[in-house]
């Protein structure tokens, strides 16, 4: 799975399902949490729907609002495990 | 231990097991947080921080009978600095810290009113944030460091405690709201040891308990059942951030393992955001079979969460029978009712339309076409009467709905310096809050106020609006924000209708954006609906108030009908 194709997946992932608003056009550097369109409850149901969606586990020290503010970190973080050993970590 | 049997050997807070007993190695507190290492802190140690930051906030001018506010993240320095300014004889109130995501003007001049009207003698904060705030406040504010460095090495011996009488006011529990115009509700000593003695009773609660919590100190279930109980009992208590925990869910879980954790006070909305937001391998190899009671306390109650709780964490050994209820207040000091240890909560199943229609709570069988699910709250914890009233203040019987109103040996004293609020009617107080009684417990249905609670937190809608209200765009008074019932998060989201000039769809999201950035920043959540619509949209009455829970019931069908529209489309039933 490419960038585009996983930034596309989280953006409606994120609008849809945490900001609870289809139209909102959510740019890729605005602070999500810091801007107040989800609370810090969001972060741990990002946490699931990554792992189901790209089988990438984020551990709990990642999972913080300094680093998971915006689209573009969130988005690194995902490439950054399945680009490890270019195949998606199911096993563990 | 402090049971009513004991009750008479305890004066008043100070004689709290934690600080009195000889058992000096025995845990009293192990602060656990993500990736960091557990910090554990014996009863020696608790008693020595204890004394020194008494004795240091002597030397800083602190007397008895002054406020002082700990406005600290939450961590063992807010515990040390609350208890130490008890043993000073001073009246602790822990409040909400300043965190990244408010705005720091607005929580400043929420405090500088706070200061004024209560009269804060002193505010104990973190050293970063303590500059910033003297500046606006016309009272002393002490960061972290400077108190530590007015301890002396001999404090923890030579401190002599203040002894106070049993009736005065030993601490205060602020309520939500507006910062300054929150109320707070001021507990003696012999009311806040009257509720430990009576509530631990209830829970049966014994020297092989170990609690478990993440609440916040600032909010009565974390205040009494998540720090004052356990360490006034001799109890062991695992405490986490309320932040760290809410994005890292599973911590609690992983405490419960660690230190066989017993009991654990929840509102309703944690049991899903554990059940669905705690990942399957974060609870591997976990137990949580050591656990006596789960405790739902402070918003109402889903059996539905109740549900996908014990669905997803079987497999760690929860059992139905962990799953506690109480109805709490910070009036009551804490606990009103508790159900028994060692059984489910009872469900009632009554039939929803002469709930609705009638105000009667009509029993019928679960399966029966309009039976609606209720969790009983289980009955008065000894001390304490409950009573459902008619408006006229008439009591009503068995299964009718009216106010529920209490009675009890652990009231407040009053409202902190607000003589104009009078909270009792011939001795009762009138909660707010709809139920009925069912062969003696105590079941919740609703609210006689416009009050939302949102994830365990009271929020006042006028508060909302009165924000949304300073957002350009917005027509000013023309906002209504409401609570929506979600049973997929388990509490009430808050939505938001403002009516806009605008009809440009980009200007539109633009104030969109800043009524939930305006929100988030000078309150403590976040807005989950926003719905601009145009001119005279909003439902008013004949004299211009706007009704909120009618312009709910307008926005919930108007979502009802869209949402249908949408499913409609999409399976091709509308060719337009």
């Amino acid at each position: 799975m490419d960038e585009r194709m996983v930034r596309e997946k989280l953006r409606a992932f994120i609008t849809r399902d945490l900001i609870r608003d289809p139209d909102y056009s959510l740019t890729d550097a605005e602070g999500i949490i810091t801007g107040g369109l989800m609370d810090s409850f969001a972060l741990a149901e990002f946490a699931v729907y990554v792992e189901r969606e790209f089988g990438v586990y984020i551990p709990d020290v990642d999972l913080t609002v300094a680093k998971m503010d915006t689209l573009d970190q969130m988005v690194a973080r995902v490439m950054r495990d399945l680009n490890e050993d270019g195949s998606n970590d199911f096993s563990r | 231990m402090l049971t009513q049997a004991t009750r008479q050997d305890f004066q008043t807070l100070l004689d709290a097991v934690t600080l009195r007993s000889v058992d000096d190695a025995q845990p009293a507190i192990v602060y656990v947080e993500t990736g960091r290492r557990p910090i554990a802190v014996t009863r020696r140690d608790f008693r020595r921080a204890v004394l020194g930051h008494a004795a240091a906030l002597q030397r800083m001018g602190i007397a008895p009978r002054d406020l002082v506010v700990i406005a600290h993240t939450q961590n063992l320095e807010s515990i040390y600095a609350f208890w130490g300014a008890m043993l000073a004889g001073a009246i602790p109130s822990m409040f909400p810290t300043l965190t990244e995501k408010l705005d720091a003007e607005a929580y400043m001049r929420g405090m500088a009113e706070l200061t004024r009207l209560s009269g804060v003698r002193a505010i104990l904060t973190t050293d970063a944030f303590a500059a910033a705030l003297a500046v606006h406040l016309p009272c002393a504010v002490h960061g972290s460091e400077q108190l530590a460095a007015a301890i002396a090495p001999d404090d923890a011996e030579r401190f002599a405690p203040h002894s106070p009488d049993p009736d005065v006011i030993a601490f205060l529990q602020h309520s939500s709201g507006t910062t300054g115009l929150q109320k707070g509700v001021a507990l003696s000593h012999r009311a806040v040891l009257n509720q430990l003695a009576s509530y631990g009773d209830a829970i049966r609660l014994n020297d092989r308990d170990v609690v478990v919590s993440w609440l916040p100190l600032y909010h009565d279930m974390g205040l009494i059942a998540g720090f004052l109980m356990p360490l006034a009992q001799g109890v062991p208590l695992i405490l986490m951030s309320p932040f760290d925990w809410v994005q890292h869910p599973a911590l609690l879980f992983r405490a419960i393992h660690d230190y066989r954790g017993t009991l654990c006070w929840l509102p309703n909305f944690a049991y899903n955001h554990c059940a669905r937001r705690i990942r399957q391998r974060d609870t591997e190899g976990l137990s949580a079979a050591s656990m006596r009671m789960f405790v739902n306390c402070s918003e109402p109650v889903y059996h539905e969460s109740h549900r996908l709780f014990l669905e997803r964490f079987a497999a760690q050994g929860v059992t139905p029978e962990m799953l506690a209820v109480s109805y709490a207040m910070a009036e009551n000091t804490f606990g009103v009712t508790q159900t028994p240890p060692g059984q489910a909560a009872r469900l009632d199943f009554v039939d929803r339309l002469a709930l609705e229609h009638n105000r009667l709570a009509r029993p019928v069988p679960p399966d029966h076409p309009s039976a609606s699910t209720r969790v009983s709250c289980g009955p008065p914890i000894a001390g304490t009467a409950v009573r459902v009233v008619d408006e006229r203040g008439e009591m009503l019987p068995d299964r009718r709905v009216g106010e529920i109103a209490i009675r009890s040996d652990c009231m407040l004293n009053g409202y902190y310096k607000r003589p104009d609020l009078q909270p009792f009617q011939d001795g009762w107080y009138r909660t707010g809050d709809m139920g009925y009684l069912a062969g003696g417990e105590v079941v919740v249905v609703g609210r006689t106020k416009d009050l939302i609670i949102n994830a365990g937190k009271n929020v006042y809608p006028q508060d909302i609006e009165a924000i949304v209200n300073t957002v350009p765009g917005v027509h000013a008074g023309r906002a209504v924000a409401f609570g929506v019932p979600d049973e997929r998060e388990g509490t009430e989201l808050i939505a938001v209708v403002a009516e806009v000039e605008t009809d440009d769809p980009g200007e539109r999201r633009r104030i969109g954006a800043s009524i939930r950035q305006a929100v988030a920043a000078q309150s403590m959540v976040t807005v989950s609906y926003v719905r601009l619509v145009d001119s005279r949209w909003l439902i008013k009455t004949s004299s211009g108030k706007i009704v909120r829970a009618a312009n709910r019931d307008k926005w919930l069908v108007e979502r009802r009908q869209q949402a249908q529209s949408v499913a409609a489309r999409s399976i091709g039933m509308d060719s337009a």
